[in-house]
């Protein structure tokens, strides 16, 4: 493979396990917000209680992928940065109020209200900021003036495809927090938020697919490049589709106590079908970072750079697997921890 | 204001904000371990509550340091990215492996928060163990790129910018790397010891207050004033070091930071004052005679130049000779201050006057205003150069126009949240006072 290659499918995994880990970070503060005052409390507590040890690692995560970006792709930031600066420098203003709040939520319960609220509605607000980088790459909203690159805002405002690329953000961002929440509650035996969560899995999935592709059908007419890609990788997005189709009939099995849905299958499925699908949509962008102004070639550092880095990737990552394992097993798994009131 | 002085004064608040809440995140966890030993030895339990408490304190700021240090992570991407294009070919290893150390630190700290009591006790102090070795090894490395940027090494440069000869070990272990670091981190933990040490003796001047709280908030104050007092000491003296760094790699900041114009053996050290360019010299200061050069080379006849060496626009601002007074006389009084109360205390055996107490109250506030004063001093003395003498801030700034608007928006943030976040410590600590978890355990 080729270096540069090599480095776009190592962020792009990057990016799958942060959009995971952001849905499902995003999506609990939402779910929190929503059942937080109602009689369905213990699904607001299933959420909190998933969020309080994870959002730090998630966190990080964030901060892994975009330095990577520069660091894999150094030639690339003089572009990306001016053109997002603003979508991003919003998007991480707003991370900061929401990862502040959340936190001062434990600790000033008179103010829960508030920094629920908070909480909630950039969970919404972050994740749809944060897609809607992705049409930008598509082509059509860089101009240069005097070999200076500028984000047309007036377009990319008005242009249809940033609002189905972010009701398609939204979308998915519910039904991965939701199907897992699901699964969690389950390990907590809280059957109660389990039922909630199974209720929102059910319509929230079928919806996220039928936005996924009607956005494609939004895409700016700069775009046909992509568009022409990604039909000819048609296989893998009908396999995502599949494994789609299998995780949503997991959740309609009636179990021998009569509960219905195998919340984990599930689950795995539904992963594999994003994992399929980002993929799948990372082949089809390239070669380009943002069409045309830039492709993964242009962009990358020198390959004996990027092969230290890869050592360092597999030092760290090495000497955090236990870590990460014994994480699990203390707050995904210990029931004292699941199930404490 | 025009857009480079912008992104500057953006990135430069930004980084003034993160350091307050980095700088307790590097030294509290170190705080927490010496509690927990102490408790794991003298089996007190009121080490163990010390441990408890700070650990409460040291999550509500946990959240802004690294809310926070995402600002700055993607900041300075942003606004600088001809910085970060050369940072990607010669020393993107830093900045990967700081990830790592965070992702321990992120780990363990919610393993020591929300699991603590599921955990026996020597897993505890792994867990701690791990969080201060995450904090500082991530310390050390955002300094290895900070150290670079003073004394660039590992590549070349072509007339029309292009990177060659990269070597990324020579960039990493570049020649201030060793004394930056150990720098840094010995303030950090100084200026956390000496914060505890305020808080400690706020409680202690309290009229009403039981004799247990005493007890608790007099520990709490003996392992401060211990610690402070040693890294208050260590730091001067790799601050030497620091100026020789200085001296051999970067003279021109040196001058700066002394206000030295012309070249000459036996410099003087210039203390307080202002540098006024008129006169050439330092007005209103005290000169200790031969002090520059005994500082710069450990002996009297040592040459150091002067300002005039370069042309006045490759100067950086001459107010940095202030910023360098203010870290260095601030971190004299503190050994003062330390040394002083620890000698109240086993030479006379007395308890503190109020007026020591009441110095040991400002003593805390004075460690991080010297931090502020030592970072500002560092990156505003490397003026006007990002990379020195490779790339200048103007060229590496970005050219974008909305950095107004971000500036503005940012600053809002940042005030908003030094509010927030003391109220939410009082708010928290006056509903849980020591007290209330001493009379719990007498229950
Ligand atoms: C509590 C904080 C504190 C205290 C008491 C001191 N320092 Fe410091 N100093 C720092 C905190 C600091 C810092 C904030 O951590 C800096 C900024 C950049 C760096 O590497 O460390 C720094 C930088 C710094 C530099 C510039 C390094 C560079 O630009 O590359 C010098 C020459 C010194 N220090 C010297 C001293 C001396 C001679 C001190 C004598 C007491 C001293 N410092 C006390
Ligand atoms: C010497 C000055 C600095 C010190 C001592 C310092 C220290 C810290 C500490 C202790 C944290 C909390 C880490 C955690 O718990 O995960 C943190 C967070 C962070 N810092 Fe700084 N930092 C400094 C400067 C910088 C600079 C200049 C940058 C960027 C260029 C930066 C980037 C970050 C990032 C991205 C995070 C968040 C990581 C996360 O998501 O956990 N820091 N820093
Ligand atoms: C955390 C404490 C720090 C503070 C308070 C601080 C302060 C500042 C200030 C005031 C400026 C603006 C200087 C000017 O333009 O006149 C600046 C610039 C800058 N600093 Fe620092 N700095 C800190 C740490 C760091 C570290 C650890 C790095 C390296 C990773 C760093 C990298 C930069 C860069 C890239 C610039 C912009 C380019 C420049 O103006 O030279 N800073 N900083």
């Amino acid at each position: 493979m080729e270096a540069s290659t090599l480095a776009i499918t190592i962020l792009w995994s990057l990016l799958f396990v942060y959009s995971i880990l952001g849905s499902l970070d995003f999506g609990a503060g939402f779910w929190g917000m929503i059942y937080g005052k109602n009689e369905e409390k213990s699904a607001s507590q299933i959420a909190n209680r998933f969020l309080s040890p994870t959002w730090e690692v998630t966190n990080v995560f964030l901060v892994i992928f975009v330095v990577s970006v520069v660091t894999f792709f150094p030639f690339a930031t003089t572009l990306l940065s001016n053109v997002l600066l603003v979508p991003v420098g919003l998007g991480v203003l707003l991370l900061t109020i929401r990862t502040t709040f959340m936190v001062f939520q434990h600790h000033a319960d008179r103010y829960k209200d508030l920094l629920r609220l908070t909480s909630g509605f950039t969970g919404l607000i972050i994740p749809a900021l944060l897609v809607s980088i992705l049409p930008i790459t598509l082509g059509g909203f860089v101009s240069f003036e005097n070999d200076y690159p500028r984000l047309q805002y007036g377009e990319l405002l008005t242009h249809p495809t940033l609002y189905m690329h972010i009701l398609f953000g939204l979308s998915t961002e519910l039904f991965i927090s939701a199907i897992f929440l699901m699964d969690y509650a389950k390990e907590a035996e809280d059957w109660n938020a389990y039922d909630t969560f199974r209720k929102h899995s059910l319509w929230l999935g079928p919806v996220s697919i039928a936005i996924a592709m009607l956005t494609i059908g939004t895409f700016p007419g700069e775009a046909s490049w992509i568009v022409d890609n990604i039909q000819e990788h048609w296989v893998a997005f009908g396999l995502s589709l599949l494994f789609f189709i299998i995780g949503y009939a997991f959740l309609f099995i009636r179990k021998k106590d009569g509960r219905r849905g195998l919340a984990r299958p599930a689950v795995i499925m539904v992963g594999l079908q994003y994992a399929v699908a980002i993929y799948a949509y990372g082949a089809a962008h390239l070669p380009y970072l943002i069409y045309p102004d830039i492709t993964i070639a242009e962009g990358f550092t020198n390959p004996d750079t990027f092969y230290q880095m890869l050592i360092v990737y597999a030092v760290g990552f090495g000497i955090l697997i236990p870590a990460f394992f014994l994480f699990w097993r203390l707050f995904l798994k210990d029931r004292r921890y699941l199930k404490q009131e | 204001m025009d857009i480079v002085v912008m992104a500057r004064a953006l990135f430069g608040t930004s980084l003034g904000f993160h350091i307050i809440y980095a700088t307790i995140g590097v030294g509290l966890p170190v705080m927490i371990i010496i509690a927990e030993v102490l408790h794991f030895i003298k089996k007190d339990p009121d080490y163990a509550l010390m441990a408890k408490r700070w650990t409460k304190g040291f999550a509500i700021l946990l959240a802004v340091s690294i809310a926070s240090g995402t600002i700055v992570g993607v900041m300075i991407s942003l606004l600088f990215p001809d910085f970060m294009e050369i940072v990607g070919q010669v020393i993107a290893l830093p900045f990967q492996m700081e990830i790592f150390a965070f992702l321990i630190e992120a780990v363990f700290m919610s393993i020591y928060l929300y699991a603590a009591d599921r955990l026996p006790p020597t897993l505890r102090l792994v867990s701690i163990i791990s969080v201060a070795l995450g904090a500082t090894a991530s310390a050390i490395l955002i300094t290895d790129v900070h150290a670079w940027m003073n004394t660039p090494a590992g590549f070349n440069i072509t007339p029309d910018g292009e990177v060659t000869d990269v070597n990324t070990w020579a960039a990493f272990f570049n020649p201030s790397f060793g004394v930056t670091a150990i720098h840094v981190t010995l303030s950090a933990y100084m200026t956390v010891a000496f914060l505890v040490a305020s808080i400690a003796a706020l409680r202690l001047m309290r009229r009403k207050i039981t004799k247990a709280e005493r007890a608790y908030h007099k520990k709490a104050l003996t392992i401060a004033l211990y610690f402070g007092a040693l890294m208050s000491l260590a730091t001067a003296i790799n601050g030497h070091e620091t100026a020789q760094m200085l001296h051999e790699y970067n003279p021109r900041k040196l001058a700066a930071a002394e206000g030295l114009f012309e070249t000459q053996r036996y410099a003087p050290l210039s203390v307080g004052g202002y540098t006024s360019l008129e006169d050439q010299r330092v007005k209103y200061a005290v000169e200790i005679p031969y002090g520059l050069s005994f500082l710069a080379g450990d002996r009297l006849d040592t040459e150091v130049m002067g300002l005039n060496e370069w042309p006045e626009e490759l100067w950086p601002p001459l107010y940095v000779h202030i910023l360098f007074n203010v870290m260095v006389g601030i971190g004299t009084v503190l050994i003062l201050i330390a040394f002083i109360a620890l000698f109240w205390k086993h030479v006379l055996k007395k308890e503190f006057p109020s007026w020591l107490l009441a110095t040991l109250v400002v003593s805390g506030p004075l460690a991080m205003l010297a931090i502020e004063a030592g970072w500002c001093f560092s990156c505003i003395g490397r003026q006007p150069w990002t990379i020195n003498e490779v790339l200048r801030t103007d060229e590496a700034a970005t050219k974008s126009n909305s950095v107004g608007f971000l500036f503005y928006l940012f600053m809002t943030l940042y005030i908003t949240l030094l509010f927030v976040t003391g109220f939410v410590m009082r708010y928290y600590f006056k509903r849980n006072p020591v007290r209330k978890d001493l009379d719990a355990r007498e229950a």
